[in-house]
Parts: C-alpha cells; structure tokens; sequence
C-alpha cells in the first residue's frame, strides 16, 4: 500500500454516484420486507432495502441489533423466516452460499488453521479450477495489497491479529466477488494500517467495480468509506442515507445520538410562519429552526444540534437567530479544537466546539466566563421521534 | 518444580505399586528360565523363542490383528459420522434420545452386550467366526470413537466450515478439506482407542467367536485355566507392550497438537 496522503469522501461528492436516486436505476441486492426469527426472538424485522452495483454500503449499529444476520442471509448462511432476498433480479434464498457469487469476510476471520497463509488466499481459487499460474498470480498481488509476502508461508496461529484480519481480508477479496460482506474488517488494526486499509478498499472497489457491504461500530469508518449508511437498531434500518446526511439530517433522535456528537434540548414548539419557535425552558428565550415536517402547536420536539454549529463570544453574535447566555463549566482541549460545556441558567449544559485558530496562552475564554452561544435558525434539526 | 511432601510421596509410591505391581511381576516372570511359575532360575528370552513356535498362539494372534485393524477401521467411521451429526446438526427432533443411545454401549455391561450379539448372530444365522467379532467390535468401539471425535468437535469452530462453503465448497469439499484435516488427530486417536479395545477384548468376543477363529484374549484364558506358563507370560508382555504403545501415542498425539499450538502462538503474540 502507498502511504502518500490521499484524500477521501470527497470523492463521492464529485462523482456524483447516487443510483439510489434514479428511479431507472436496477438494485444490485433487494430485501423485499425479510423478517428473521430465532424462535421467538426476531433479529431482523421486516427489512426492505435496496442495494446498488458499486455501493460501499456501511451498516451501524449497537451490538446485537442484527447487522451479522443480515449479512449471513446475504451469504446464503441463514434463510430469511419471510420476505424475499434478490439479487440482480433472482430471488436467491434457495442458492446454496457455495453457488452465490458473494464473498464473506467474517468477524472471527475464519482462517482455515492447517492451512498457510498462502494457501488460505489460494483457497477459494482453487475451487474455481483456475490454472496454476493464475493462482499463483493472483495470490501475490493479494499478499501484495494486504502486505503479508513475507508471511506467506506462516500458518495463522503463527501470525499477529492485525496480521490474520488482513489474511481474511485477502482470502475474501481473492475471488473478486461481485458482492463482497466484510463483518467488522477493520476492528484489529492500529489506526493507521486501518486508514490506510479503508483507502485501499475503496480503491479496490473503484477497481474492480465490486459492491460492498460493511458492518463496523466505527463511525468515523462508515463516514470515510461508505457511498451509504444505515443505521440499524433491534433488526429495523432506523435511517439509510449518504453520511452526510446522516450527519447533518438524523431522522430521529437515535441516530442524531448514534453519529458523533450532539446537543438534544427538548421543549414544546409553536408555529410561527415558516420557523418554529421551541420553548425549552422557563424565561429562556425559545429556539427558533427551520423545519420540513408537519408540527402542531404544543407538540413536544427534540432539537438536535452539533457542537461545532454553535459559535461561543464575548457578546451575542448579532447574525444569527439562536443565543444563549451561559457559564463555562469545562473545556476539553484536543489541540486543533476545544470542547466548551456550557451551563445555562435553566440547568441544560450545551457543548459547543470551537478551532484553536490562537495559541492557548492567548485563547479568549476560561472556566466560569460567561459566554453568549449564538447559532443560526438551519444550523440544529427539528426531531419528532 | 515443587518437592513431595513426606506423605505425599508414599501415598504415590502406594497407589503405583498397587496398580502396577501384578503387571511387572508378570514381565519379569516372562523372563524366567525356569518352567516353573514361582521359582526364579535366571534370565532368559526362550519363552519368546517358543511361543513364536506354536501355531496355535500364532493363529490367533493374527486372528486379533486382523479383527483389531478392521473393527477399529470401521468404528471409527461410523463413530465420526456418529459424532459429527449429533454435534453438527443442531437440536433435530429426536437428538438428546440419540445421543443417549450412542453412548448407552459405554456404561452396559459388556456380557449384555456379548449376549445380545450372540442372539441376533444366531438369529440371522451368521456363522460364528471372524466376520462376527469384526461386527461385534466395531459395534462397542465406535461408542468410543464418537466420544472421542465429538470431544473435538464441540470446540471446533463451525465458521471454518461455512468459510470453506463462502469459498465455493460442496458440503462434501468442506468436511474433506477443512473439517477432517483438522479433527484428524481426535480421529486418529479415537481408531487408537478402538484398536487397544478391540485387542484385549475377552467377554465380546467369547460371546461371538466360533471355532473358525479365536483371538488371543481367549487363548490366553483357555490356557490359564490349565495352568499358567512362562509361554503365556510372554505372550502377555507383548500385548502389554502393544496396549501401552497405542494408549500413550494415542494421548501424546492429542497433546502435542495443543502444545505446539500454544508455543506457536505465544512466539506470534510476541513477534
Ligand atoms: N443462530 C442464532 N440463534 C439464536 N439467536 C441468534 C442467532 N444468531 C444471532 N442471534 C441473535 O440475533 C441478534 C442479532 O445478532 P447479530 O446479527 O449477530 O448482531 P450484530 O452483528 O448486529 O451484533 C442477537 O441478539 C443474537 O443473540
Ligand atoms: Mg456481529
């Protein structure tokens, strides 16, 4: 792998790759309402969702929410209880995992522990009576990508961790799947193989035109890589979307809690033209947002809003339409930026992030200064659920 | 390493000459120069020279041999097959009955077991003979095997196989090539099992012999019975020899495949 920096996720942006939104476009993998039961215990709950060819698709979710029953059923492990699984238009419930043209890469890796390293990549070629040289042509170039030549002839027990999950990796890339599942790939590596592996698989990926399906309970790796994000919760997809728009329109106060961090202030709205006016505390001024869902007067909303969308000053920023006085109760300081946790009068405590733009020695603010927290009326969303 | 105590060593000392006491004077008897049971006359390997003279012994120590490999060849066949459904396939209706039952042989006492072989030989009309020890052993060893086999599987981790399936396995393809290999050692020793089981085997097989063919465990009783001699002596030497031989590299195979795994991984840990 080359360590020269490259950027990401910018790509997508540029690309502008959305199938999702063109309505002519045909969905590589379709689950059509699949419900999945282990006795009485449903894991996964009348699911529907649409996959497209090339899709770095990311599945979030707490453990045990049924990422890796989604996946098994993809790889022909497990059968759906009911609904339909497609793919490329075929119903594929009734194909054995041996005759899908899907690779799994597990989360216990799954080495085969009397084979070597070698012939664990090799493993799944062989199946394919491919040619000898072929074979050992494409092995080199996975021992190459995943950066295990000089292990090649080790078996996995006589390999690191970090080392056996690129083993895995390499053995379910080898066959270059059309679909390929990667359950947690990532999790045993130090940061920085990790970023750099993360790059490698969307190269791959731009290579070889392969889907993937991620599972990982690293964010900031869905947000990296994935095309889309779904965020799961007890067997639903809560919310399936481009990270941004995860990031910057949760559905729902799940998932605004569940990517990075967030203020949730809760309070009754009033209507008032086209912003709403949430009052969150007694004698507080109320929250002013725009919103794009039917609200009644007195419903009771969440708001959600992003530390580093509110600005912390000296004096009430006059531009924008959100302020709020308050006393700073902590700073967290990260280097680049600075964490503000902001009491408020009425009680709530408010993060705010700030950049470091000055030296800490003449940085504006200290514990217990009273600051003013000023944020647009777009800046927060307004949640119903 | 840490001392014996006093008390610990003789109660050690105690319980080993117990155990093996019969034994070594029954080796060091094999020895003896003299025809004469209780009397020692000095060392000598005659004995040995003698019994590999007398036809008799010889038969049926081929006899053994053969119904030893056989019997253990088959029972662990079917004792892995035994064992690898009831581990593999999940709660299926009727499993904890079938489980019961592959390992009811185990605690049954074994002239139940002879008897009951006996009656169904003579109900089918089978001649009594080499086939039907064969039949009789591969029966009570493979309860055996399937403990043995099913041990290993239990702690085998059931991703190999569907990893082996992802890659474009037949169910088939993945037992041969992923499971077998590795539940090889269990199976070796399981056949190792069976095999030392199947060689000094009285009561079953006395129950299912004919006199076509006899095995030694039963020679070696009908001669007692007449009085006991160096020959046999001897004879039984090599049979301790040959059970100690199967039982310790039985156990020393499964235990250096966990040893070498462990040492493996603590130099990957440490690399
Ligand atoms: N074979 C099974 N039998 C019974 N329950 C299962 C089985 N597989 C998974 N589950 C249950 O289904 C739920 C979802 O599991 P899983 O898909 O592994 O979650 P995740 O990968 O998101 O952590 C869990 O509560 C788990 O206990
Ligand atoms: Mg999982």
């Amino acid at each position: 792998m080359a360590s020269a920096p490259r950027s990401s996720g910018i790509k997508h942006a540029s690309t502008a790759f959305a199938p999702w939104e063109d309505p002519d476009a045909k969905p590589l993998i379709q689950f059509k309402n699949v419900t999945k039961k282990f006795g009485d215990f449903t894991a996964i709950d009348d699911l529907t969702i649409d996959i497209y060819q090339r899709e770095f698709f990311a599945l979030l979710g707490p453990s045990g929410c049924g990422k890796t029953t989604l996946m098994r059923m993809l790889a022909g492990f497990e059968n759906p209880t009911r609904g339909q699984i497609l793919l490329g238009g075929q119903d594929i419930v009734a194909v054995p995992p041996n005759k899908r043209p899907v690779n799994m890469m597990f989360q216990s890796y799954a080495l085969f522990p009397h084979l070597s390293v070698w012939d664990n990549i090799a493993f799944g070629l062989r199946r394919d009576k491919l040619d000898q040289d072929k074979i050992e042509e494409r092995v080199a170039e996975m021992l190459r990508l995943t950066r295990l030549e000089q292990f090649a002839k080790r078996k996995p027990h006589q390999i690191s961790g970090g080392q056996r999950q690129r083993v895995a990796l390499a053995r379910s890339l080898a066959k270059a799947p059309k679909l390929l599942l990667l359950d947690e790939p990532l999790g045993a590596l130090d940061k920085k193989l990790r970023n750099e592996t993360q790059f490698e698989l969307m190269d791959i990926q731009e290579k070889t035109g392969t889907t993937f399906v991620i599972v990982t309970h690293d964010q900031e790796e869905a947000m990296t890589v994935a095309s889309r994000v779904a965020v799961m919760d007890h067997g639903k997809m809560i919310q399936v979307d481009t990270p941004a728009g995860i990031y910057e329109a949760p559905n729902s106060v799940y998932v605004a809690d569940f990517i990075g961090d967030v203020n949730i202030v809760e309070g009754n709205a009033t209507v008032q033209g086209d912003r709403v006016h949430i009052s969150f505390a007694e004698g507080a001024d109320p929250i002013i947002t725009a919103f794009d869902q039917p609200i009644s007067d007195g419903q009771r909303v969440s708001y959600a809003i992003r530390p580093e969308k509110i600005s912390v000053d000296r004096e009430p920023l006059a531009d924008r339409a959100n302020h709020v006085r308050g006393k700073i109760e902590d700073i967290g300081y990260l280097g680049d930026v600075s964490t503000y946790h902001v009491r408020l009068p009425s009680g709530g405590l408010i993060s705010a992030l700030m950049t470091n733009s000055r030296r800490l020695a003449r940085r504006d603010f200290t514990w217990d200064d009273e600051v003013w927290l000023s944020w647009t009326d777009t800046a927060g969303v307004l949640l119903t659920k | 390493m840490k001392r014996f105590s006093w008390f610990n060593a003789t109660s050690l000392t105690l319980g080993f000459v117990f155990l093996y006491m019969p034994m070594i004077i029954l080796v060091i008897y094999s020895f003896n120069a003299s025809k004469l049971v209780t009397v020692w006359a000095g060392f000598s390997t005659k004995w040995y020279v003698e019994l590999f003279h007398n036809e008799d012994f010889l038969a049926a120590a081929v006899v053994t041999l053969k119904v030893a490999v056989v019997s253990s060849t088959f029972a662990t066949v079917l004792g892995t097959m035994a064992a690898y459904v009831l581990v593999r396939q999940g709660r299926f209706h009727g499993r904890t009955l079938f489980s019961g039952m592959i390992y009811a042989p185990l605690v049954m006492p074994e002239v139940i077991t002879g008897l009951s072989l006996l009656l169904l030989f003579i109900g089918i009309g089978l001649d009594r003979g080499i086939v039907t020890i064969i039949l009789a052993h591969t029966t009570f060893a493979m309860c055996y095997v399937s403990v043995v086999v099913s041990s290993r599987l239990t702690t085998f981790d059931h991703s190999l196989e569907e990893a082996a399936l992802d890659l474009g396995c037949s169910p088939f393809e993945a037992f041969r090539l992923v499971t077998l290999p590795i539940i090889a050692p269990a199976i070796i020793s399981g056949w190792l099992l069976a095999f030392t089981l199947s060689l000094d085997d009285l009561v079953i097989a006395s129950f299912t012999s004919g006199p076509s063919a006899t095995t030694l465990p039963i020679k070696i009783f009908s001669a007692v019975r007449l009085g006991v001699s160096p020959e046999i002596n001897a004879l039984s030497t090599i049979m301790i020899g040959i059970v100690t031989v199967g039982v310790v590299s039985a156990s020393l195979i499964t235990k250096r495949a966990a040893v070498k795994r462990a040492r493996d991984e603590q130099s990957a840990e440490r690399s």
